[in-house]
């Protein structure tokens, strides 16, 4: 075992936006690397969280198996953070809240243009969608947001580097914003 | 020999019948603020400007300034507290930056800006608000709108109409329009008006102008609003 | 209804002032406000259609869209469902076939919930079509029922269905020396304005609304008005009118003296107002009358009527050159009406929303004229005193409380009703004269009051100690405190004007939060939220509505903080919102029933 910090990502309802944003601090990945290791993320491919550090969530909760993921993250991780618009306030996903499901569900699988074999999807495997995106704060409890859509590459490296050196993490003006 | 009121320790001078918001802002100091508008009859509804006059809550814009005041505003407690106000008015709206044309020169959010506001912090309403986009330049987006009442007092103040009104009680205040149809293409609203462009936010906006300029290039992309308000928000000495 | 609407809009002098005078005789012609109406009214009355709109929209007994013929409307004030209300709301709703909020298909009834009617002596209680149901139980709402179903007139209705009881059981200092129409103001007369002035002043005569403003200072800065400021018209050196307001919009769940003393002692109450007008120099006074004691109507109408017969209101009162009047303005179902400064946006026609203070309504009120605004039991007080003297008034009561003090007594007690007390009478006594037992607590003044615990019952009514408007509901130990805060708190948000961001927002969170714990969802971290959501919205809002709206939680939380922990989970977060049933349409609209098709509320209950 090394002395690494661990952390985990996923994305929920969202884009892989702020995942992109994540790469974007380039070069500084390496010097990150140093002190940073991933559990699960797109990068390691693991399946399910294990014990870490900080858990990055983008995204809303818009189905059931976000709740799960949602739950697992927080379980696992002692630090979890919601990264991005949507995991802050639900973002474009949530722009769905103002329709009621049963309309959404029929516009896609039964009665919209082009649709044919109408039926709505009901293999078990399948998640079911909530009847609203939800912010991730309204169903575990979060000890971080980092705004942003997505965050920049100097949100995540101020946040990380005040974290990973012991500070309480803060964001200047200049790295707020909610767009 | 002018009169005095300190606030936080400063010193400042103020004039007969200026409010607390007018002797600060002739001063040079900023008091956050949403519904007030230096060219409009103060409102006091967003509560973003409340101030400790002698240990007591007030409204900076509606309060007078009078010899001996003792104002703290930039203090961390009234900080947090008007960060929880704006928070208040995120999740009773609906506004999603990322999608709104308004963002980077949106006054809700620069001021949420410049309170470090990270997160919306309680739980969301998600109320179903329209969009009424019916008049040729003009659109509202409802979800948007945090019931300042610029545009209603702008309409009857400088354009001489009488356009908008807020409807409704408590949470189900609602911005209205003055036509038979309720449409704002039916009111005699114009593109030129005031009323048009005074909105804080992206509920009222003028259409085919959105996103011309760039990110980067926006009011509050480099410049707090302190910075911008105190700048451009100049007290009428005229009345 | 074009006819109906001209003629109405010209009894009413085409005024916008008596917009809610003209909308409630629309509404109870037509059930509801018709938007053909609204567009006539802004041409007659010079007024954009928005004024009429806002209007018809922020006053609970108006609406845009049409209610029952019989428009059944339900109190639900906690008195109420301490009386069983609940239930009986669902036996009325079977009865007749509607839901509760809805509109028979007929159209025939509809049937809603309303904040306190000021009958919990009485209750349960409920309204139909603006006037008092009382004492309701199953065998009234069997005959209720069938009343609609045959669609009877009101008129035909038997009268004991709408008996309302005075329930007057102890009388004071005021209610046991009442004085004879006309007394005080000969009295005024003889001793001179100025000397009367400093009667009211001496005798200690503080607001009864409950704030507890001096009232002799009020109306000598009333009388002294803003003439001197450099905003009034040096060159006519005119005075400017004055005008005197009787708040009987007593909306504080459990008061209801002011039924009573309208009822039973109204010349007293018109006396005083007459009083204050000959001493501030008014000549044209209001009562506004809350909605809901439409019933009273008539009958204070006739009062005035015989007093202006008598010579005591109107043109050359008592032969003395002072001429006055009085007239009566109906509200249309809205707490906030009872703030001095919303009460006075209302009686000019427009929505109930606080004003900016200053200026205060002593100089710039009514029509931006000098205003006296004073509660019903003040102008009494001010009656009995100006015939009886400040040392009369003065001799009782404490230090800084003067006489006495009318309450209105319901909840747990063989003897719900009216009662005089002499300021410093400890809760104890009050509790021992009205017949409760085993009690848990009581709730002074109303939800924007106080509740304290069995263990405070030493202390005092007085302004110094526990202020009151005169509400003073009783609990025993069979109810559950979070019953009454969750209905307190619910009343706040609904009775919310939406002015300022605080309240508007704040009481509906604060109702979302509590609601959270009470119902089971809540974890350590809630409560300490709820707390700080409380605080901000007390120390933020604008007007008295907000700053108090937290209170049912605070002096709960404050007194029995196991209460509420004993409601949370061990867990560190839970969802504030039901997860599966979030799922239920995705459920029945997949066709599902899986065990991956449900979720728990929170992860410990997967394990």
């Amino acid at each position: 075992m090394t002395n690494k910090i661990r952390v985990a990502t996923t994305s929920l309802a969202g884009c892989f936006g702020c995942h992109m944003s994540f790469l974007d601090l380039d070069e500084r990945l390496v010097q990150l690397a140093e002190v940073v290791e991933f559990d699960r993320s797109p990068i390691t491919d693991i399946k399910h969280c294990t014990n870490c550090d900080i858990g990055l969530i983008e995204g809303g909760v818009c189905n059931s198996e976000n709740v799960h993921v949602l739950r697992e993250f927080r379980k696992n991780c002692k630090i979890l953070v919601a990264v991005g618009a949507c995991a802050i306030n639900g973002g474009l996903p949530a722009l769905r809240n103002f329709i009621p499901l049963e309309e959404c569900l029929a516009e896609a699988y039964l009665d919209g243009i082009g649709v044919e074999n109408p039926q709505i999807p009901s293999d078990p495997e399948l998640p079911l969608l909530l009847d609203k995106v939800y912010p991730i704060h309204e169903v575990v409890k979060i000890d971080y947001f980092l705004p942003g859509c997505p965050p920049s590459a100097d949100v995540f490296w101020k946040f990380l580097s005040d974290l990973i050196e012991g500070r309480d993490p803060s964001l200047p003006y200049e790295l707020v914003h909610y767009d | 020999m002018s009169k005095t009121i300190t606030i936080d320790g400063r010193t400042i001078p103020f004039e007969e019948g200026q409010t607390i918001m007018e002797a600060a802002t002739a001063a040079g100091i900023y008091i956050p603020h949403l519904c007030h508008h230096p060219e409009y009859t103060p409102h006091g509804s967003c509560k973003l400007c409340t101030v400790k006059v002698n240990g007591r809550v007030c409204s900076a814009c509606t309060f007078p300034a009078m010899e001996g005041q003792d104002v703290l505003n930039d203090t961390k407690e009234l900080r947090d507290d008007r960060r929880k106000i704006t928070q208040m008015l995120f999740v009773e709206g609906n506004h999603l930056c990322p999608g709104c044309e308004k963002s980077g020169n949106c006054r809700l959010q620069a001021v949420a800006y410049y309170l470090n506001m990270l997160d919306n912090h309680f739980p969301h309403f998600y109320a179903k608000r329209e969009i009424d986009a019916s008049h040729p330049d003009v659109m509202i987006d409802h979800n948007r709108c945090i019931f300042c009442t610029l545009c209603v007092r702008a309409s009857q103040q400088k354009d001489g109409k009488d356009v908008f009104a807020i409807s409704g009680r408590g949470i189900n205040k609602h911005l209205i329009v003055n036509a038979q149809s309720g449409l704002l293409k039916d009111t005699n609203l114009e593109v030129a008006d005031e009323a048009a462009h005074i909105c804080p936010t992206g509920a009222i906006l003028i259409k085919r102008t959105g996103f011309q300029v760039p990110i980067g290039q926006r009011i509050y992309d480099h410049q707090e609003i302190d910075q911008v308000s105190l700048e451009t928000e100049h007290p009428r000495h005229d009345e | 209804m074009r006819r109906f609407i001209q003629d109405l809009a010209e009894e009413n002098h085409n005024q916008a002032t008596h917009l809610l005078q003209i909308l409630r005789a629309i509404q109870t012609r037509y059930h509801y406000v018709p938007m053909d109406a609204i567009e006539q009214l802004a041409g007659l009355l010079h007024i954009p259609r928005t004024q009429i709109i806002s209007v018809v929209e922020f006053y609970s007994f108006f609406h845009l869209n049409p209610r029952g013929q019989y428009e059944l409307l339900i109190s639900d004030s906690i008195t109420d469902h301490m009386l069983g209300k609940i239930n009986l709301t669902g036996y009325l709703a079977k009865q007749l076939n509607v839901a509760v909020g809805a509109v028979r298909e007929d159209g025939v009834v509809s049937l809603d919930n309303t904040s306190c009617t000021g009958m919990c002596d009485q209750g349960p209680a409920g309204l139909v079509n603006g006037y008092p149901l009382t004492r309701l139980d199953q065998p009234r709402i069997d005959r209720i029922a069938d009343l609609i179903n045959q669609q009877r007139p009101l008129n035909e209705w038997p009268r004991e269905l709408f008996q309302v009881n005075d329930n007057l059981i102890k009388s004071g200092l005021l209610l046991g020396h009442t004085i004879a129409p006309g007394e005080a103001l000969e009295a005024t007369f003889k001793r001179g304005f100025q000397q009367t002035l400093a009667e009211i002043n001496q005798s200690g005569l503080r607001g009864r609304g409950g704030a507890g403003y001096t009232t002799g200072l009020k109306w000598h800065l009333c009388y002294e008005g803003p003439e001197e400021d450099a905003f009034c018209d040096i060159a006519t050196q005119k005075r400017q009118p004055r005008y005197v307001i009787c708040n009987a919009d007593e909306g504080e769940p459990g008061t209801f003296k002011d039924r009573v003393l309208l009822n039973s002692f109204a010349h007293q109450v018109f006396e005083g107002m007459t009083v204050c007008a000959a001493i501030i120099d008014a000549t044209h006074g209001f009562l506004y009358l809350r909605g809901e004691y439409l019933f009273l109507y008539d009958k204070l109408q006739t009062i005035l009527g015989e007093r202006r017969q008598a010579g005591l209101l109107g043109n050359n009162i008592l032969g003395q050159g002072f001429d006055f009047d009085i007239e009566i303005r109906l509200g249309a179902g809205a707490y906030i009406c009872g703030e001095e400064s919303a009460l006075i946006e209302s009686l000019e026609g427009k929505m109930g929303i606080p004003r900016n203070r200053p200026p205060y309504p002593v100089t710039q009120g009514y029509l931006g004229k000098p205003t006296v605004v004073n509660n019903v039991e003040t102008f009494l007080a001010a009656a009995g005193i100006a015939v009886y003297g400040s040392d009369w008034f003065a001799s009782v009561g404490t230090e800084k409380s003067k006489g006495t003090k009318i309450l209105s007594i319901s909840g747990d007690c063989s003897q719900p009703g009216i009662y005089e007390y002499l300021f410093g009478t400890t809760i104890q006594a009050i509790l021992n004269d009205c017949g409760a037992a085993d009690v848990l607590g009581v709730q002074v003044g109303g939800p924007s009051g106080t509740f304290i615990s069995s263990q405070e019952l030493n202390r005092k009514l007085a302004f110094e100690d526990l202020a009151t408007g005169g509400s003073f509901i009783i609990f025993n130990n069979t109810r559950n405190i979070l019953d009454a805060v969750h209905n307190f708190t619910h009343f706040f948000a609904h009775e919310s004007c939406g002015f300022c961001t605080p309240c508007r927002v704040g009481t509906s969170l604060l109702k979302k939060q509590l609601d959270k714990i009470v119902e089971g969802h809540g974890s350590a971290g809630d409560v300490v939220a709820l707390e700080e959501l409380c605080q901000l919205v007390k120390n933020h809002s604008h007007c008295g509505l907000g700053q108090t709206a937290a209170n049912p939680i605070l002096t709960t939380l404050e007194r029995y903080p196991e209460i509420y922990q004993s409601q949370l989970k061990k867990i560190s977060y839970e969802p504030g919102f039901d997860l599966d049933g979030a799922l239920e349409t995705a459920r029945r609209m997949a066709n599902r029933n899986d065990a991956g098709a449900h979720l728990a509320q929170t992860a410990e209950d997967h394990e």
